[in-house]
């Protein structure tokens, strides 16, 4: 079977890879583009590791074609630190220890900032139901959602407070 | 949102790193996307793997034809059972618990029978994943279908089908001469439990019931391979322990452990699961047959098939009170899963399942039970949720027939330290009464009520251990510290590792660096599993720090041409403390350039087998909501308390008691194995195998409580498996207190709890 030519713009940046008909958007990031920040955890949509953001929308990239991203915008885990310090929900998930394997971590800070682009002051409910489509093991999510409403509150403030370098 | 986390110490603050919440060195990396966990790794010139699986429960393979897969462009290797070497039986104690190496290479690829739906039979490698599962579907094995045993009941029965011949029941005496799928009998007790039983004020009696439940870890087991012709092999993987990986796969290929190399990844998760090998030797095998490095990953499907679960349970619990509430007797007997191999859940079992008491009179045995299932393997305090699943709600019980608060009830009969645990040896110095007085000072336990609310509370406790580990402390050239162990960080010891070095050597905690290094590049260590690593690895840790003190005070001692006992380390500092140069100081940085040049480089090993560990205890307080409409359970508040010994790092601490709670409340809620008549598993996916979810939650209110062991430098006893011990009772019994209905099977799930409120149907 031939391979399928996808041209998009990566974490800002213009990407093109080749993929097979049949392959995921997550497959085509972690094999043809060697970004394995999303991850698999399923390959089902049921655990939200893969989550990226495609043309403004968070998916589940496993669930996507990668034929489908042809002409899109995709940003993923490894953009979202912006001019080299992290984001203040990585800021807020290391302060937090809001991590321990750390294996979700990345699907948990796509969506986490997804909702925070469009509800900058979320109640714990509705950080909680925003969150529900991704699956962490480890943490039992109290230290998650404190770390997504404590960044919530430092947006809001539009403070930047002592951030480390990515 | 609840109140705050609490902390209660029962020892003066006195450290200045330990107990601190530092960032852990391994944070940004995990938080940008690039750390690398096993399914992320790959070497140039990799081929992509893919394993054929039985569709049967129990079946003899006739014959396993290659030839078309072997033939399809691009397809390198072909690997079957036939392809391990002869092996020998033999039993090595790897990680939490015993296996046989022979069972272990059978259950990487069967030969001659299949035991499990999903039980591996072949394995292919190829250029690309599409090829490899292509060929995969073109092996084409023969088999002749056997009878089938999944129950507990079931497989003990006479006839019932017999997985191996060659498995007699351990632990009895005479051995019996008759090979039996129970393969092994443990019991523990004494006293006269049915003259105790029979004298009793009030007896309380229960059968309580599950099936298996996966540990749920979210990263699929992978590895990559590369075997060389000159025999010496390379494996790239995740694990919780990357020497055992490195021995298992040794002796089941029959290799000098020397000659394989075990790099390890990050982890993602393991929870007990990741104590054993499924991938490795098939992709060494693979690798060696095709001359090129290759790559097995699986599915999550392929997880729930063919990896450990944690096995299901039959418990029978009788227990008995006088009056004013002392316990005078427990009768448990339990069986559980081993799945196709003989596991050892059941010893773990017996020793967690009554001791927190105080009991004159007990008998307590356990029974591990082979039958057609994925061979069972260890899950977060192995062995022991089940059986206090039974004791906790038995307890319970007792309360209400005696009119005694529960939480009363158990601080009349706690154990303390000095009093026998079940096996007789008596208690160390354990925080269980503590745990006790605090859940009766917190707030939560006098909380008000809402309508259709209950509140359970449920105690446990697990042994926690020490063991080996191998640390090194290497000072660099601008005295900076790092810290290398073999123990892999699961959930933030990277951080707990720097925290007790910095303590140790009296310098910043950024200027110490933990690794893990292969397992070419230190001496051996355990897995990280048992609750040891923040103990043992811990006091590996302080040793060689000590020792590194003392070196380099010798070194200053050289360089002022004074005595060795003249110079004393203060603070990160060596001083002068006797003769002319009294009172003159050398930092670390100023004497790090010099000293390798002096008299060598300074890098202490400390290679220790930890004794001294103390078990850890453990109360839950659950209050539930329950839906009499629809038979839902929702957690409206949790906290639970936990005596540490030390927290070192307290949000890891608190993060593993958050986490051990939550596994516990999807076991109690939602998750079970779900087997069809064709002996077949019907949910092997995350959307029908329902883990909690955030929504599913509220915050979990973890207190910690801190009754140092003193037999660690700072006190530690352990964490991690504890918190999964009381939640399945605590839930439970917040249940009966809401609905005045006891659920004796797990989960209680909404049709049984609607069952359960609505018998009339
Ligand atoms: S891998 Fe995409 S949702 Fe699990
Ligand atoms: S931190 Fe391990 S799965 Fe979330």
């Amino acid at each position: 079977m031939s391979k399928i030519h996808v041209s998009t713009t990566l974490n800002g940046d213009a990407a093109e890879f080749l993929c097979d008909p049949s392959a995921s958007l997550l497959d085509a990031l972690r094999d043809e583009l060697g970004l394995t920040g999303s991850k698999e955890g399923c390959g089902s949509g049921d655990c939200g590791a893969c989550t990226v953001v495609l043309d403004g929308e968070m998916v589940c990239s496993c669930l996507v074609f990668a034929a489908e991203a042809e002409g899109g915008t995709i940003q993923t885990i490894e953009g979202v630190a912006e001019s080299a310090v992290l984001h203040p929900v990585q800021q807020k998930f290391l302060e937090h220890g809001a991590l321990q394997c750390g294996f979700c971590t990345p699907g948990f800070i796509v969506a986490a900032k997804a909702l925070l682009d469009r509800n900058p002051d979320p109640t714990e409910t509705e950080v909680r139901y925003w969150l529900a489509g991704n699956l962490c093991r480890c943490t039992g999510y109290d230290k998650i959602v404190r770390a997504v409403m404590d960044a919530a509150a430092e947006l809001r403030q539009d403070r930047p407070s002592e951030r480390t370098p990515a | 949102m609840n109140a705050p986390e609490t902390m209660k110490q029962f020892r003066p603050k006195e450290f200045r790193h330990v107990g601190t919440r530092p960032v852990r060195p391994d944070g940004v990396d995990k938080v940008t996307g690039r750390a690398l966990y096993g399914p992320d790794f790959k070497a140039p010139g990799m081929l992509w793997g893919a394993i054929v699986r039985s569709p049967h429960p129990h079946a003899r393979i006739v014959s396993i034809d290659t030839k078309k897969a072997e033939s399809l462009p691009g397809v390198k290797a072909v690997a079957t059972g036939k392809d391990f070497p002869t092996l020998q039986s033999l039993v090595m104690h790897v990680g939490e618990g015993a296996s046989d190496i022979v069972h272990v290479a059978r259950n990487c690829l069967a030969l001659d029978k299949v035991l499990y739906e999903g039980h591996a039979v072949a394995a292919v490698a190829a250029t690309t994943p599409e090829i490899a599962r292509e060929a995969a579907g073109l092996i084409a094995v023969e088999y002749e279908e056997l009878p089938f045993v999944l129950g507990l009941e079931e497989a003990l029965a006479e006839g019932a089908p017999l997985l191996h011949d060659d498995v007699f029941t351990k632990g009895v005496d005479p051995k019996p001469d008759k090979p039996s799928n129970a393969s092994m009998r443990v019991e523990m007790g004494g006293g006269d439990v049915e003259g105790a039983l029979a004298g009793a004020a009030v007896t309380v009696t229960g059968r309580y019931t599950m099936e298996p439940v996966h540990q749920g870890y979210i990263e699929p087991h992978a590895c990559v391979a590369s075997w060389g012709g000159d025999g010496q092999a390379q494996i790239w993987c995740s694990s919780q322990g990357h020497f055992a990986v490195r021995s298992l796969t040794a002796s089941v290929l029959a290799l000098p452990q020397a000659d394989i190399r075990v790099m390890p990844l990050e982890i993602g998760g393991g929870f007990g699961g990741k104590t054993t090998i499924y991938l490795e030797p098939v992709a060494m095998i693979l690798s060696k047959k095709s001359g090129r490095p290759v790559r097995l990953a699986m599915t999550r499907e392929e997880v729930f098939r063919a990896t450990g679960p944690a096995p299901g349970a039959v418990i029978d619990v009788r227990i008995g009170a006088d009056a004013d509430g002392t316990l005078v007797a427990a009768d448990v007997e339990f069986k559980y899963h081993s799945g196709a191999y003989p596991a050892v859940d059941a010893g773990a079992g017996v020793a967690s399942a009554i001791g927190h008491y105080k009991i004159a009179n007990t008998r307590v045995v356990g029974t591990e039970v082979l039958c057609n299932r994925p061979a069972a393997k260890a899950y977060r305090a192995p062995g022991a949720p089940q059986v206090n699943f039974a004791v906790e709600s038995a307890v319970d019980e007792l309360a209400g027939k005696l009119g005694i608060d529960p939480l009363e009830l158990r601080l009349k009969n706690a154990a303390v330290e000095g009093d026998p645990q079940t096996s007789g040896v008596p208690w160390g110095r354990i925080g269980w009464v503590e745990c006790l007085e605090a859940a009766k000072a917190h707030p939560h336990w006098s909380a008000p009520l809402g309508p259709n609310q209950g509140r359970g509370l449920a105690g446990g406790y697990w042994g926690n251990y020490g063991g080996p580990s191998t640390v090194v402390v290497s000072l660099t050239e601008d005295g900076t510290f790092t810290v290398t162990t073999g123990s892999p960080d699961i959930g933030g010891s990277r951080a707990a590792m720097a925290i007790m070095a910095a303590e140790t050597l009296g310098v910043p905690y950024e200027q110490v660096r933990c690794v893990i290094a292969d397992t070419s590049s230190i001496g051996f260590s355990m897995v990280t599993g048992g609750s040891r690593t923040t103990f043992a690895t811990g006091k590996a840790v302080v040793e060689a720090a000590r020792e590194v003190k003392q070196v380099l005070c010798s070194r200053a001692a050289k360089m002022w041409n004074v005595a060795e006992d003249a110079v004393e380390w203060q603070d990160g500092e060596m001083v002068c403390t006797a003769g002319e140069k009294e009172g003159t100081r050398i930092t670390v940085a100023q004497i790090a350039p010099r000293v390798a040049f002096m008299s060598g480089p300074v890098s202490c090993v400390a290679g220790i087998n930890a004794a001294g560990w103390l078990p850890g205890f453990g109360l839950h307080i659950c209050d539930t909501e329950v839906d009499t409409e629809t038979g839902h359970v929702k957690i409206v508040r949790y906290t639970a308390i936990q005596d540490v010994g030390t927290a070192i790092h307290p949000d890891y601490v608190e993060g593993q008691i958050q986490g051990g709670a939550v596994q516990g409340i999807g076991w109690a809620l939602n998750e079970t194995y779900i087997y069809g008549e064709n002996g077949k598993l019907d949910n092997p996916g995350f959307l029908d195998y329902r883990m909690p979810v955030a929504s599913d939650l509220p915050m979990i209110d973890a207190v910690v409580v801190e009754v140092p062991n003193p037999d660690h430098p700072y006190g530690v006893k352990g964490v991690g498996e504890v918190p999964i011990v009381p939640p399945l009772a605590a839930v439970a019994n917040a249940i009966h207190a809401a609905t005045g209905k006891r659920l004796n099977s797990l989960p209680m799930s909404p049709d049984r709890v609607y069952a359960a409120l609505h018998p009339e149907g």
